[in-house]
């Protein structure tokens, strides 16, 4: 499930070929091309629309979920706001997700521990959270969640205690879910920002807890 | 709301054991596989939606159905699971639940 590779080659004279056009393409690819040049040509949006919701959709990323949950961590009342209509608290600190689907964010607590996955596709909170890993949207991630919860969790370094309940919430219908993590201890009187910097995407996605650093 | 809810927060539902996946029409079925015929407790009422299962085909899905957050016991979904704390929620659509009556004793 690693995502990063290493450059592990010393540069020499020949590793940097000429700029050539790439190889054919995959067949999505060249639909995907057809498709949207044909509904161009006819007018149903412009290439410049298509570009605007690019740069927004690019522009959507885990930091924006950690300052939900770490304005809710400070802030008892905007908690409330954010598990009663997790869309219009967003929108309180400028994350527009108005036009998408419904975002509902799953509160852990020392006996209730949320694990998201869609076994069906890869519903995941985009509107918030920019598009998900890779992993999650893998058949492996996706049969897995839900047959062997703690064995997922362990293979991303998490392990709870048998007493505490692991919630696996299967987002069939056409809600999106977001975790909102415990507060770690040894965090008191930190500011927003600092607590921010603690709320991985992962621990959103409930296959890891917030950290604070020793 | 439109629609009338048939269950309430901590009625038993069984997760209907039907395959229109099976059936000589193309079908479009939110109900996961390892669900049906299961039997849960309902956690919450998120509303009325239209039946997505329209929806992929371009009918506008209403009357509206309502939505609800199920809740299974985890290790028994599976087979020789014991169950132990944990559990798996799914939304599913009314229509989908069937309710479950406790068996009369003496």
């Amino acid at each position: 499930m690693a995502e990063l590779h290493h450059h592990d080659h010393t540069h020499g004279p020949d590793d940097h070929a000429p700029i050539a056009a790439h190889g054919p393409k995959p067949e999505y690819a060249v639909l995907e091309r057809a498709v949207r040049e044909l509904l161009i040509e006819k007018g149903v949006f412009a290439a410049d629309d298509l570009r605007r919701q690019i740069d927004l959709t690019d522009s959507r990323n885990p930091s924006q979920g950690a300052r939900l949950v770490a304005r809710a961590w400070t802030d008892p009342a905007f908690k409330q706001r954010l598990l009663a209509d997790a869309k219009k608290a967003a929108g309180e600190i400028g994350v527009d997700c108005s036009n998408a689907p419904d975002v509902v964010v799953l509160e852990n607590t020392p006996k209730r521990h949320h694990l998201v996955v869609c076994t069906l596709c890869s519903c995941y909170p985009k509107a918030i959270l920019g598009i998900p890993p890779a992993w999650y949207k893998s058949v492996e991630y996706r049969a897995r969640a839900v047959k062997d919860p703690r064995g997922v969790l362990a293979e991303f370094g998490t392990t709870l205690p048998r007493g505490v309940e692991v919630r696996v919430v299967d987002s069939t219908a056409d809600l999106r879910y977001l975790v909102l993590p415990m507060r770690p201890a040894g965090t008191e009187g930190w500011s927003e920002d600092r607590l921010a910097a603690l709320v991985t995407r992962d621990s959103m996605i409930g296959v890891t807890t917030p950290v604070a650093p020793a | 709301m439109s629609a009338q809810q048939r269950f309430g927060p901590g009625d038993r539902v069984r997760v209907r054991l039907d395959w229109p996946e099976t059936g000589p029409r193309r079908v479009h079925i939110r109900t996961p596989h390892y669900l049906r015929g299961r039997i849960g407790v309902v956690e919450r009422l998120f509303g009325a939606f239209p039946n997505p299962e329209e929806l992929a085909f371009g009918k506008p899905g209403l009357p509206e159905q309502p939505l609800y957050q199920v809740r299974f016991e985890q290790a028994p979904l599976w087979a020789d699971g014991a169950a132990g704390t944990d559990t798996v929620v799914a939304d599913i659509y009314e229509h989908w639940l069937e309710p479950v009556t406790e068996a009369r004793h003496g």
